[in-house]
Order: structure tokens, then C-alpha cells, then sequence
């Protein structure tokens, strides 16, 4: 086994195993690094940061797991195709800034991704040691590189070609707006995103909470953009401030993306969902995320005050892990996920779910709720729930859930989250009726430009899929970017 | 950042608030409103547009000083900045030649009721406001509303102008009184929207009230403005917030707006405490 001294600032410098000699096998001996993180009792009484990040060490050490397979499998299970083997390379040598470059060639958000992506179900999966190891810890290497390039104070504007006097406007500031808003803005198009709220970011700020994705890496992304010349407007609503139509007829865009998200809270349509207490999760993390609420009074907006009550949220995906996980936060004795399928089955990322366990969260599985209860006043009291079983499997190859007869209980909760999912927000549809929708209101595109049925309109992100993911939205940003350009420019993609 | 153009009380603790929001002025319809948030720290709070000028490039709202933000606005002076708004939001009110439309407001509600009022008589209804207020010195936009109306009244409930008694009482007298009404608009506190709901209800009047839940957003992202009507969920920044009044469920709306009871008072007492040192 050989040693060397890696090229980083020098309170970095430390002995670790070379790179070039390291056998396979030594490789496969070397278990997967831990993600230092806060400690569950302290952490789930702040709005910090959960995980801390690998130190240089922690990440050459994970990224020397890596067999550097000659067709790695990695790269097929991202969603864009990030050259992972490469970066990882590039990690495992030291150069961490070159690691974060080769990343950004492929993804414009790294640092975002790599918190908030569920690699278990990508890359991760993909990767070849997950058969007899555990899988490389893609994810944490590529918040590595990310976080080191920002923090050394290495982020390199990209350059900006020449003006080609083309106008772009992009609605809605998620990933998807800003990452096509990106990409156009280096084409040397003059690029103008407007955002329905007074904040910038999308699901990123009002959505994703601070303890799991610090609000300053977003600033700073938006930031970047801002230096490369992309203007934004803030508390403009498309649909009711301006339409689609006035911003190519009268403001002269000469093309328009559309990335506004999935906006629209689904209930669960049973008695007492309009209790005092019971919330959809988009309204009470935005109370709690984009307003402040935890800060009340020192922020004018209040929140549902948790602190010693019993709080559930219903629903299985990452959205209700953030909204238990802030309940938990903000004072709750018991948090509670409840939901009706099991624990195999919940969508939300592997890592939230352990992390939710680690801080005492409690998971009541295969539990449906059918009524919420309450007061004289009109408070909610508690939630009448019926227990469940995994019957034959549905559409979607997860086993449906099937009543346990005379198995109704009454849970005692005073507030409950409603955290099923979000539909699409009508405005655009009521205000463009020649964009194409499809029954569940998603607009329909072209997948290779996403192109909608209206001339130069483009959507992308989770108005075209429905609820899915950051990576998702930012792939479908770049491709719409890429075929805005070749259309406004008159290239012919195929030659 | 919106420059406030002029603001002026129009009744004790009533202030009329101009502001620059070139956008918001050339596309509102009556009906509409915005969400502004005075400053970084503020809260998100409805408004309807009283009125705008399009060429100016200003809007126009009426803003009764309930809690803290309100209180707040209403500190503002010509000059001063409001660091955010929205808008316009929500649907427009429903605009045709009914015949003999009646628009009442109560309190405050009489701002929220003038631009459909406008928008009412434009479309060539014969229009009747009745205009209600606790007292002389709560009435607010007489002349305005007397330039749009073919009727127009006034109740105090102490009698000191106008007729002495509540706004349901004076419908009630002209609908007695055998005048043909098509169409009632009423906006002002929830007991007083109920109890024309109640007036016209026998009538089969169609009526329609302006809710005002508790928002977030204003855009349909948070459902924390639901109202149930005809016994479905409908969120009030988008579907509203105008509602058939025989549908919807007042209780419901009653309860709901005493959500954060407690920490609206805790608001409003470090707000007055302020005021008090400066
Ligand atoms: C709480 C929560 C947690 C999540 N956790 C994860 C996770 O861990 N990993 C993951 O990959 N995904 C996660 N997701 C999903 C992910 O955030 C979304 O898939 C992604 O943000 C979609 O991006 P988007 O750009 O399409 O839309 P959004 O991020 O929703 O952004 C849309 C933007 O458009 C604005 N807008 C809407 N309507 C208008 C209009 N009419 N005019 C102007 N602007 C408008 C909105 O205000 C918003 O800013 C989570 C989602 C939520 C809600
Ligand atoms: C669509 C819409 C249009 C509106 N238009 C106007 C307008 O033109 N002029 C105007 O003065 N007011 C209007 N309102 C009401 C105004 O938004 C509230 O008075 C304001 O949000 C109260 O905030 P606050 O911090 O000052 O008071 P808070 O301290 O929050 O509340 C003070 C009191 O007001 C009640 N309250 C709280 N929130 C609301 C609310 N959203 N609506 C009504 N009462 C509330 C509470 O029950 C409490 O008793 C409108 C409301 C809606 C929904
Ligand atoms: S205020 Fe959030 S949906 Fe209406």
C-alpha cells in the first residue's frame, strides 16, 4: 500500500492511500464513509444543517471505493448523465475543483442535488458494488465537490457569448426555470424569469426546509445568475399579472418557458379537513420556510403553535418527512407519520426516513385516516383511522393497501399535515387555452424539446411530470434551453 | 419596491393608500385584489383594489387598521415604500347587465364593494348602494358611491346618519317596498354577509359576497384560504373571492378566521408598545 500528499490548502493536507495503486481488492476493503452529521437530540430542536458534509478526507477515502468500471452503470441510472466515474476520479486525486467542474458540466445545481436527490434510487442503485458492498456514496462526493469549490471561494462565472438579441422569458423560479434560465443566458439570449412570490428558488425556499437545505447555497446559485446578466422579477404571477400571449405579442419574447411547478395542494376529501389544525403541508412549510414562522413574533407570520401538542402528517414522500421533521422542530411531544401503505413503499429518499427515525419521529404504517374530530370550538381533537393490510399489487407494482375490518381507532393529534401530493395550478391553463393539457392538467410537451402545442411556449419541471424531482426539473430546463436555442437560432439539431 | 403616492384617513383608523404598481393598474378588473407585504419581516395580506389609474400607473386601497400589519400600513405616508405586491389576484366579479343591482357594504367592505359597484353601473345596471357604518365618522367613500348609484343610502347603527338601523334592514324595506332586485352584491363583516344571505335567500335573489379568509400565498399554492361552499373545498384566492352567498358555509369561515387569536394579539401588543416608545 503507498502514500501521498494530495494538493489541497494546507489545513487539508493529510496521508491518505494513493490512488494509482490501490488494488480492486483494497478498494472493495474499505468501508462506505459516513455522512458526519448533527447529533438526532440536538438536531431536532434546530433549524441547522442535519448533515455536515465529508471532510477532504472522508471523500478521497469514499471516492477510492470507486472500481472506475469501464461501462459504469452509474452514469446510465442519472437522470442527466453526469460522468460520474470521472469526477469521482478526479476526487480520489485530489483535484476537487477540477471534480466539481466535471460535474457542472452536466449539472448546473450540484450542491442542491447532491442534498436533495434520491440516489438510492439512481446512481446509487445503479452502481456495480451495490450487488455485494454497498453502493459509492455518489450524492455525499457530489455535495463534496460542490460545497468545496463555494466555500475556497472557487465558483467561476462561466462566459457568456456574444448578444444574439434574442429575448427569453421563463416562469417560475424552481430548478427548472433557473437551470433552462442559465443555460440560455450563456447562449448570449437576454433571459427575464418571473416568479409568482417575492422570493426566488421555487420548492428549494419554500418548500425544502433550511435543516435540509441550507437557503444560502440556493441565494448563492440565484446570485450567479444574476452576475451573468439573467434579470428577475419578482411578485409577477403569470396568468393573472401578465399572460403567456402579452409577453410574446406586447413585451416580445421571442419564446417562453414555462417551469411553475406543481402548485396545487391535493386534501384527502374526508369530514373535518377544515378543522382548525389541519393544514396542507405546501401551506404549513411555507409558514414556516418562506415566512419564518419559527421566528414569530420577530417575523409577523404565525404558525400553529406545536410546542408540547401531538402533531401528524399524512403521506409517505419527502414532502411529509419535512413537514414532520419541522413539527418535531417546532416543540411537537409526538410527531407522527401516518400512512397507509408500508414502510417499503414510501417514496420519500432513504436518508430522510432515517434521519426522521433518529430524531423521534413515529411511524404508524398502513394506517388510513377517515375522519378528523373536533372540538366546540372547531379544534381539531383527533383522527379516526382504519387499520390496513398489503394486499395483490396495484398499477404502479406496489402492493395496495386493503382495510382490516373493525379495525377503526381514534388517534389523539391537534394538528394534522395533509401531505398526499400536489395537482397543477389552473391559471395558465384558464388564461393559454391553446397550451395542451393533459387530464390531470400536467401540460403536455415533446419530451426531446419540450415543446408544447403552442408556438414558441416550452414547459418543463413538474408541471409536465406532476410532483417529481430536482433533478428531474432541472434536465427538463436544459433540454427546453438547448431547443429554444436551435429554434430561435435556426440550427438543425441532427446536423 | 412600491412608492405610496398619497395616503390619507378617510375615517378614523380608515386610510386611503395610493401606490405606484404600473403593471397591477393596467390589468386589474373589479373584484381583484393584491398581497402586499410592507417590509422583510411582514406577513402576506390580502387587499382588493379599490381603484387604479392605468396612465398614472397607481392603485388605490382602503385599509381598515384591525392588527399588526394593518395597523402598520396605515402608518405609512406618502413617500414611503412597501417592499412587496401582488396582483391582481383572484377571480374578477362577475360583470353583466342584470337589471336592478343592489351593492352593500359594511365597514371597510363599502372599498371592497366600490369598484364592482363602478364596474356594475358601467354595464348599464340601474344601481342601488346601500353603504353601512357604525356611525357618521365611519362612513366612508359617500361621494364616490353617490356618483355611481341611481339609489344610494346610508344606515349608521346609532342613527347619527342616514338611516338608523343595519344594512339588512334597509333591503329588506325595498324589497317590501316591491322593487324588482336581480342581483345583490354584499362585502363587509361575516355576520353581516350571513344575514343577507338570509334577506334574499326567500327571494331567490341571486347574491353574491366577497369572502375573506386567512391567505398565505394568494396564489392557489397553500389552500390555507379554503371555504367550504355548496359543501366543496374551494380555495378563496383563486376561485374567489366571490361566492354565491346561499352556499356558503359562514360557520365555517367564522371559526377558521380565529386561527391565530393568540398570536394576533401578541402581535398587535408588541406593535402598540412600539408606537408607544417612538
Ligand atoms: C417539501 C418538498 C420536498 C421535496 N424534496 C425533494 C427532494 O428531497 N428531492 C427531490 O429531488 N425533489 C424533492 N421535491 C420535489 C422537487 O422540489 C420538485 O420536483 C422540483 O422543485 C420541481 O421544480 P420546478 O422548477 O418544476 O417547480 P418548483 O420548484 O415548484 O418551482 C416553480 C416556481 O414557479 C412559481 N410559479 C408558480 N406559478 C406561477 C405563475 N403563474 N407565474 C409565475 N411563477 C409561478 C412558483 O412560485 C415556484 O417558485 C420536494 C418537494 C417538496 C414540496
Ligand atoms: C380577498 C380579501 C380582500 C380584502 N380586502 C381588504 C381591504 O380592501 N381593506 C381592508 O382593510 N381589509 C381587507 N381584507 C382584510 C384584511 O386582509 C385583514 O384585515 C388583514 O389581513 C388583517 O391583518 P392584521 O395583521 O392587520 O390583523 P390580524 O392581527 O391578523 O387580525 C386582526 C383581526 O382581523 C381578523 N382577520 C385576520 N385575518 C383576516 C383576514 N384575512 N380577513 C379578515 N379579517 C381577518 C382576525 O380575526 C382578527 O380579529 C381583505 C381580505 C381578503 C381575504
Ligand atoms: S392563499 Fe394559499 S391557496 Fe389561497
Amino acid at each position: 500500500m503507498a502514500f501521498f500528499r494530495i494538493n489541497t490548502p494546507s489545513f487539508y493536507k493529510k496521508t491518505i492511500m494513493c490512488p494509482q495503486h490501490i488494488t480492486t481488492k483494497e478498494r472493495l476493503a474499505i468501508p462506505r464513509q459516513e455522512m458526519p452529521s448533527q447529533n438526532p437530540d440536538v438536531r431536532n430542536k434546530n433549524f441547522k444543517e442535519v448533515n455536515l458534509g465529508y471532510t477532504p478526507e472522508l471523500a478521497q477515502q469514499e471516492a477510492l471505493r470507486c472500481i472506475q468500471c469501464k461501462d459504469p452503470s452509474c452514469i446510465k441510472g442519472c437522470p442527466v448523465n453526469i460522468k460520474i466515474d470521472q469526477f469521482i476520479k478526479l476526487i480520489a486525486d485530489g483535484n476537487f475543483l477540477g471534480a466539481a467542474k466535471k460535474i457542472k458540466e452536466d449539472n448546473v445545481l450540484p450542491a442542491i442535488c447532491g442534498r436533495v436527490c434520491p440516489q438510492e434510487d439512481q446512481c446509487e442503485k445503479a452502481c456495480i458494488l451495490t450487488k455485494k458492498h454497498k453502493s459509492v456514496a455518489i450524492g455525499n462526493l457530489e455535495r463534496f465537490a460542490a460545497d468545496f469549490e463555494r466555500e475556497t471561494g472557487n465558483v467561476e462565472l462561466p462566459a457568456v457569448k456574444a448578444s444574439t438579441g434574442k429575448k427569453i422569458a421563463v416562469i417560475g423560479s424552481g430548478p427548472a426555470g433557473l437551470s433552462c434560465a442559465n443555460d440560455l443566458i450563456q447562449l448570449g439570449h437576454s433571459v427575464t424569469v418571473f416568479e409568482a412570490l417575492h422570493e426566488l428558488g421555487g420548492v428549494l425556499v419554500y418548500g425544502i426546509p433550511e435543516f435540509r437545505l441550507p437557503k444560502e447555497i440556493v441565494k448563492l446559485e440565484i446570485d450567479g445568475l444574476k452576475q451573468l446578466g439573467v434579470k428577475f422579477i419578482t411578485n409577477t404571477v403569470a396568468g393573472r399579472s401578465i399572460t403567456v400571449d402579452e409577453l410574446l405579442k406586447e413585451e416580445d419574447f421571442d419564446a417562453v418557458f414555462i417551469g411553475v411547478g406543481a402548485g396545487l395542494p391535493w386534501f384527502l376529501g374526508i369530514p373535518g379537513e377544515n378543522l382548525l389544525g389541519v393544514y396542507s403541508a405546501n401551506e404549513f412549510l411555507t409558514r414556516v420556510n418562506l415566512m419564518k414562522s419559527y421566528q414569530f413574533p420577530d417575523n409577523d407570520t404565525p404558525v400553529f403553535n406545536c410546542k408540547g401538542k401531538n402533531v401528524a402528517v399524512f403521506g409517505g414522500g419527502n414532502t411529509a418527512m419535512d413537514a414532520v421533521r419541522t413539527a418535531k422542530r417546532l416543540g411537537a411531544d409526538h410527531a407522527y407519520i401516518v400512512y397507509r401503505r408500508s414502510e417499503a413503499e414510501m417514496p420519500a429518499r432513504i436518508e430522510e426516513v432515517h434521519h426522521a427515525q433518529e430524531e423521534g419521529i413515529e411511524f404508524l404504517m398502513l394506517m388510513n385516516p377517515l375522519e378528523f374530530l373536533g372540538n366546540e370550538q372547531q379544534w381539531l381533537t383527533g383522527a379516526k383511522c382504519l387499520k390496513m393490510e398489503l394486499g395483490e399489487p396495484d398499477d404502479s407494482g406496489r402492493r395496495r393497501p386493503v382495510p382490516i375490518k373493525d379495525s377503526e381507532f381514534i388517534l389523539p393529534i391537534d394538528m394534522a399535515v395533509i401531505s398526499i401530493g400536489n395537482g397543477s395550478n389552473p391559471l395558465i391553463k384558464q388564461t393559454t387555452p391553446d397550451i395542451e393539457v393533459s387530464k390531470r392538467d400536467t401540460i403536455v410537451v415533446d419530451i426531446n424539446t419540450m415543446a408544447t402545442s403552442k408556438e414558441d411556449v416550452y414547459a418543463g419541471g413538474d408541471i409536465v411530470t406532476g410532483g417529481a424531482t430536482v433533478i428531474l426539473a432541472m434536465g427538463a430546463g436544459r433540454t427546453a434551453a438547448k431547443a429554444i436555442h436551435e429554434k430561435l437560432m435556426g440550427i438543425d439539431p441532427h446536423e | 419596491m412600491h412608492k405610496i403616492v398619497s395616503a390619507i384617513f378617510l375615517a378614523e383608523n380608515i386610510k386611503k393608500i395610493e401606490i405606484e404598481a404600473p403593471r397591477i393598474a393596467k390589468k386589474r378588473k373589479a373584484g381583484q385584489f393584491i398581497m402586499i407585504r410592507v417590509d422583510q419581516t411582514g406577513e402576506r395580506i390580502p387587499l382588493t383594489i379599490a381603484d387604479a389609474d392605468p396612465e398614472k400607473g397607481t392603485i388605490t386601497i382602503i385599509v381598515q387598521g384591525m392588527g399588526k400589519s394593518t395597523k402598520e400600513l396605515n402608518t405609512k405616508e406618502a413617500g414611503d415604500t412597501i417592499s412587496d405586491i401582488v396582483g391582481p389576484l383572484g377571480a374578477p366579479s362577475e360583470i353583466e347587465n342584470f337589471g336592478t343591482a343592489v351593492s352593500i357594504g359594511g365597514g371597510v367592505g363599502t372599498a371592497i364593494a366600490y369598484p364592482t359597484a363602478v364596474a356594475l353601473k358601467k354595464a348599464g345596471n340601474y344601481v342601488i348602494t346601500i353603504n353601512g357604518a357604525r356611525s357618521k365618522d365611519l362612513v366612508i367613500l359617500e361621494k364616490e358611491m353617490n356618483a355611481v348609484s341611481d339609489e344610494a343610502y346610508i344606515t349608521t347603527d346609532d342613527g347619527s346618519y342616514g338611516f338608523h338601523g343595519f344594512v339588512t334592514q334597509k333591503l329588506q324595506e325595498l324589497i317590501d317596498s316591491g322593487k324588482k332586485i336581480d342581483y345583490v352584491l354584499a362585502i363587509g363583516p361575516i355576520p353581516m354577509m350571513k344575514a343577507i344571505a338570509e334577506v334574499t335567500r326567500p327571494y331567490n335573489i341571486k347574491t353574491m359576497v366577497s369572502l375573506n379568509p386567512i391567505m398565505v400565498d394568494g396564489t392557489g399554492m397553500c389552500g390555507g384560504c379554503r371555504v367550504t361552499v355548496n359543501d366543496e373545498i374551494k380555495f378563496a384566492c383563486v376561485d374567489g373571492p366571490e361566492f354565491d352567498a346561499h352556499q356558503v358555509d359562514f360557520k365555517n369561515l367564522t371559526d377558521r378566521n380565529k386561527l391565530y387569536l393568540p398570536e394576533e394579539k401578541q402581535s398587535a401588543e408588541a406593535f402598540a408598545h412600539k408606537c408607544n416608545l417612538q
